[in-house]
């Protein structure tokens, strides 16, 4: 008896504990989170997630919420699964006020929700992953891999190499290693190198390094004996420290290392120790405790015991500030909605999406938002959902990331021309009829 | 021909770095006919917590001392807690508790040491020597010959503590057969208490060496995948077919990278050990060292 | 008293081998499948039905699939989720390169497919056994996966090696929302589910289970090993391709070869092993337990952070949760192994036994 009134009690106080969850859900901005925080994927996870909330408690406690909308979120771990991230998706999407944005930080989960957001009208918004050829918005209207994709960072790669080789003309004859994680991830950008390989008459060579890259002894023999110009690493997690120990292995100097953004953040450099001085990787946002919104975050969120980082050391990391980015993107959509559809109330997924078609984060509103210089500007359109594609290069000194280089631009009319037939092929599959962007109000 | 020299003796010394990985599976089947998938995750375990309390401020050797206890406190509770209850279960069942052993072990590092990557420097540096680079022009890294010796060490350790002491021979009539060892008076959940201890040993030096030179962090658990084919290859129940099965693994799959790769695009790493293993055992079922199996109706 | 079968007499040989001999077991399956398809479809709400039911009966058949051949036919298995993959990608390319395919069909032959690569991967079980033979579906595992990234072919040279599911239409009836899926899901995995029950007592099936309980002893009594083995091998991995097919088109709709890891595949083997090895519907309780167990994990433990956080103003970060979840989740598994090694079926089972007696036990 004593054992079922323990168990009533217990229920009575599960009850109790989501009802209060509930009611904090009212007449707020609700942003569901599908975090991942375990396993191999937490490094990047905890440290997004972790800014990305970071930054949403800043709005909240600075300006007491976007025109006094607070914001208010829900986080459900996907442990980087499918399965799981769907799951979590239909369960959070009717959370609140209903499901305002959804990042999920995860390719395949990306791809497994395309089609769900689409039937949910809820905006999809994918920094830097996902799916590529969504940047067309007449045929993925909900999807939007704002600021860059892995096509454009491709192109602005080339174009980095080719400055330091004094302009692509002199790329003739140059050898480039793409050294890349065997998946769809580190497939993707293969056809704009070869592209590139064509028109600028550079030799390309392709070596796929099986999951999960704790192993690249054979790999880093070939790499020897082609004797590369340069290697272009689009690695994750454990293959990166494990390529820059094998570079520093076989001599390979490590400057001559171009990394792809998702090898380019403290947690990927500081296992491989004194191998990683002098590697170079893009980036499409700026790293550093002395970023002017970091320390802003740090007084303010912080300061009030609201910080979401259990390491402090992480603030300001890569990663930490790429999560600040993502909450700048659903943040200011958010704010230009309100602009067109009535300040001070709650969107719904559909205005919050015209407000992301209408985004437009130019110097000025970055400025004014103190995160100037921090990230690319970005002005998104109906049919362009990616923005202006810029990224920086940034070197690792031995201790931290400095950035080396100004906004790089990647040949956008190149590259938006793959994207849309890449969208027309897809378009044709699904029997998509792509939209009108002129008719977009 | 110098560069066929170097990829093998790289493979080699990558056998030797599986091998490491693989004792650990070994010592525990033999003596308790569990396939312990938690190996794995035994390996982050044990290089996270040493790093952990390293940088927490003890010395190396204390933090080792201190690791290993840990592991051993790790393994007489598991011994109790999942083994005891499951003797004379069907080994899958077995396989899968220590499945859902690894779950909690990977969730358990994680809260304690957070889950961001760590170095861990051992004071060998991962470079080639320098004066046979020069006279032969072939690339072997000091830091590989050093995990090479580790292993070496380790094995030999282990064979006399199998062979000379007196629990090793107690170990031995265990894995022979579990009636009659008991039947004589072997004291089976001492000795199964021991073996999982001395894995977790092997786990830390392992995690050492693979930590060293890929960073400490979650994907350590992959080694484990890393080790299934030597494993397999070299027969589940021996300590010299973990060696030589790490040998050839590591050889024919660098080599077979190298060489037969390019041309169907690169990447058959991820397989090829297992077909290499497939091959072997369609000649022999049992592993090359593997104890024969006698069917008997 | 409810549970007894006494009073029902069989008079012909019809009756007595039908496929629920025990008049309560009938009533219950029919109301269990009329519940699932008259009742289920009016009270389930979007969620239940895409995020819980549709992932459940999928991995109910992939399990089923994976009993076949470790719970009946005795032979290992750790590569169920390349045989899922070979379905998923087979059908995607029967429905692209074959104008007009009927989407069953299309099914059918994915699960053909995989059946075919099943009995590949199935031909060194003829020498060798037990977890040796692992090594096998483990080559199966890893070069399935390599092979579907490699060869450009198989995804329609799309740039990433990502399919997205065409839109599935039976007889010009387009299956869009989740409950058309449901019941697509739903029927197709019933007849299955009803066709193995009958496979595993015909005389194949009671092959396979001479050949799990003693493969030589078998092999003495005249059971052909080779064809017995190749026939697990080959329904196994059909069964397989049909959820993976399943897992693409109805559930996921958009898969890249990655989805179909290691890890899934020892899920699967968890659902065979909680659910109970050789038993069908051990392979359904098994799925239900392995896709509930994370989210009931993942919906109570913050709730009880947030009931902590009520009383005493503190509560665990999210990463110290996350973390509880998968030791939790852990630790379940290893307790339940050890309080019922032989599955939640076998817990049906003692139910069954006791409900015979009950209420008068003695």
């Amino acid at each position: 008896m004593l054992q079922r009134k323990k168990v009533i009690a217990w229920l009575a106080g599960l009850a109790v504990a989501t009802a209060a969850g509930a009611v904090v859900a009212q007449q707020t901005q609700y942003v569901p989170l599908l975090s991942y925080r375990i396993g191999a994927y937490a490094a990047g996870g905890s440290g997004i997630f972790g800014g990305y909330i970071d930054y949403m408690n800043y709005i909240n406690l600075k300006e007491g919420g976007i025109n006094g909308v607070k914001l208010a979120w829900e986080e459900c771990e996907t442990e980087y699964n499918n399965s799981r991230g769907v799951e979590c998706y239909e369960r959070l999407k009717k959370g609140g006020s209903g499901a305002s944005v959804v990042q999920p930080l995860s390719t395949g989960i990306t791809y497994s929700l395309i089609d769900r957001v689409a039937t949910d009208k809820i905006p999809m918004v994918t920094i830097g992953y996902g799916r590529t050829d969504a940047a067309d918005g007449r045929v993925f209207p909900w999807v939007f891999p704002a600021i860059t994709t892995y096509w454009s960072q491709a192109s602005a790669m080339i174009r980095y190499i080719a400055s330091k080789e004094g302009g692509e003309a002199n790329l003739k004859g140059k050898k480039i290693v793409h050294l890349y994680h065997d998946s769809a991830y580190g497939k993707e950008p293969i056809a704009v190198f070869q592209a590139y390989a064509k028109k600028d008459g550079f030799e390309l060579t392709e070596i796929a390094v099986p999951h999960p890259g704790n192993e690249q002894q054979s790999q880093w023999l070939q790499i020897r004996q082609i004797k590369p110009d340069y290697v272009i690493l689009w690695g994750w997690g454990v293959m990166n420290p494990t390529a820059l120990k094998a570079a520093a292995k076989i001599g390979f100097p490590r400057e001559k290392m171009i990394g792809v953004w998702w090898a380019g953040s403290e947690e990927d450099v500081i296992p491989a120790g004194a191998a990683a001085k002098g590697y170079t990787t893009a980036v499409f946002n700026v790293a550093g405790k002395d970023l002017s919104l970091v320390q802003d975050i740090v007084k303010v969120v912080y300061g009030a015991g609201k910080g979401n980082m259990e390491d402090k050391d992480r603030v300001g990391s890569v990663y930490h500030v790429r999560g600040i980015v993502h909450g700048i993107i659903t943040v200011e959509a958010i704010r230009k909605a309100q602009e067109k559809y009535g300040k001070g109330k709650v969107m719904t997924g559909e205005q919050i999406r015209w407000g992301l078609e209408n985004l437009n984060l130019d110097d000025a509103r970055l400025k004014a938002i103190n995160a100037a210089g921090m990230m690319p500007p970005t002005k998104l359109t109906c049919a362009d959902h990616e923005g202006s594609g810029l990224v920086k290069f940034q070197t690792w000194d031995g201790s931290k990331w400095k950035i080396v280089t100004d906004w790089i631009a990647p040949d956008k009319q190149m590259i938006r021309g793959m994207i849309e037939d890449s969208a027309a092929k897809y378009a044709k599959e699904k029997n998509i009829t792509p939209r009108d962007c002129s008719k977009e109000s | 021909m110098s560069f066929f020299f170097e990829v093998l003796i790289g493979g080699l010394l990558s056998g030797v770095m599986y091998s490491l990985v693989a004792l650990g599976f070994v010592l525990i089947y033999k003596a308790s006919g569990v396939f312990n998938f938690a190996q794995g995750a035994m390996v982050f375990f044990a290089a996270m917590t040493f790093v952990g309390l390293n940088e927490a401020g003890l010395g190396f050797w204390l933090a080792f001392v201190v690791t290993t206890g840990v592991m051993v406190v790790g393994a007489l509770l598991t011994e109790r807690i999942v083994l005891r209850p499951l003797v004379n279960q069907p080994q899958i069942t077995l396989f899968m508790a220590t499945i859902g052993l690894t779950f909690f072990l990977e969730g358990l590092t994680q809260m304690i040491w957070g889950s961001t990557p760590l170095g861990l420097e051992l004071g060998i540096q991962d470079q080639p020597l320098d004066w046979l680079m020069d006279k032969t022009g072939i690339n072997v890294s000091q830091f590989d010959l050093f995990a090479a010796a580790v292993a070496g060490i380790l094995v030999a350790v282990l064979a006399v503590f199998f062979q000379k002491t007196r629990i090793g021979r107690a170990l031995r009539a265990v894995a022979d057969d579990h009636q009659a060892a008991l039947s004589i008076g072997i004291p089976l959940q001492q000795i199964w208490g021991i073996v999982w201890a001395t894995a977790g040993f092997v786990a830390l030096v392992s995690g050492l060496m693979w930590g060293a030179r890929n960073g400490v962090q979650f994907a350590l658990t992959f080694t484990a995948l890393k080790a299934l084919p030597v494993l397999i290859l070299g027969g589940f129940e021996s300590v010299p077919g973990a060696i030589v099965g790490g040998l050839i693994v590591g050889a024919s799959e660098k080599l077979a990278e190298v060489y037969v790769g390019p041309m169907v695009g690169g990447g058959i790493e991820s397989w090829v050990a297992y077909v290499i293993a497939l091959l072997f055992l369609l000649v022999r079922p049992e592993g090359l060292f593997g104890e024969k199996h006698i069917d008997r109706v | 008293m409810l549970y007894r079968e006494a009073g029902q007499f069989k008079t012909a040989y019809a009756t007595d081998q039908q496929i629920f001999p025990i008049r309560q077991d009938r009533v219950a399956v029919i109301a269990v499948v009329a519940f699932a398809f008259l009742v289920v479809p009016v009270i389930g709400n979007q969620y239940w039905l895409s995020a819980i039911l549709i992932p459940f009966l999928i991995f109910s058949l992939a399990a089923l699939g994976l009993n076949i051949l470790t719970g009946y036919a005795g032979q290992l298995s750790l590569g169920t989720a390349a045989f899922m993959a070979v379905g998923a990608f087979a059908a995607y390319n029967f429905v692209l390169r074959v104008p007009g395919i009927p989407l069953l069909v299309a099914f059918a032959l994915a699960g053909g497919c995989a059946a075919l690569v099943g009995i590949v991967f199935g031909l060194p079980s003829l020498r060798i056994k037990g977890f040796y033979l692992a090594v096998a579906t483990l080559a199966a595992q890893f070069f399935i996966v390599w092979a579907l990234v490699r060869f450009p072919w198989f995804s329609n040279y799309s740039s990433s090696g990502v399919i997205t599911a065409q839109q599935m239409k039976i007889f010009g009836v387009a299956f869009d929302t989740p409950l058309e899926k449901y019941l697509l899901v739903l029927s197709i995995v019933s007849l299955m589910a009803l066709a193995a029950k009958n496979m595993v007592r015909s005389e194949v099936g009671r092959a396979w289970m001479a050949v799990r309980d003693m493969d030589v002893a078998a092999e003495v009594i005249g059971i052909r090993i080779m064809y017995t083995k190749l026939t697990a091998f080959a329904v196994s991995s059909f069964y397989c391709g049909v959820a993976g097919a399943l897992f693409a088109y109805a559930y996921l709709g958009t898969v890249e070869p990655e989805a179909f890891t290691l890890d899934l595949s020892f899920r699967i083997l968890f659902m065979v092993i909680i659910g109970g090895m050789g038993s069908v519907l051990g392979s359904f309780l098994g799925a239900g337990f392995i896709v509930m167990l994370p989210i009931v994990l993942n919906i109570s433990i913050p709730a009880l952070n947030r009931l902590l956080y009520a009383l005493v103003q503190w509560s665990l970060p999210a990463s110290i949760t996350s973390n509880l979840e998968l030791m939790v989740f852990g630790g379940l598994i290893i307790f339940f192994l050890i309080v019922e090694p032989h599955g939640l079926a076998r817990l049906w089972q003692i139910g069954k036994e006791k409900l015979r007696l009950w209420p008068f036990p003695h």
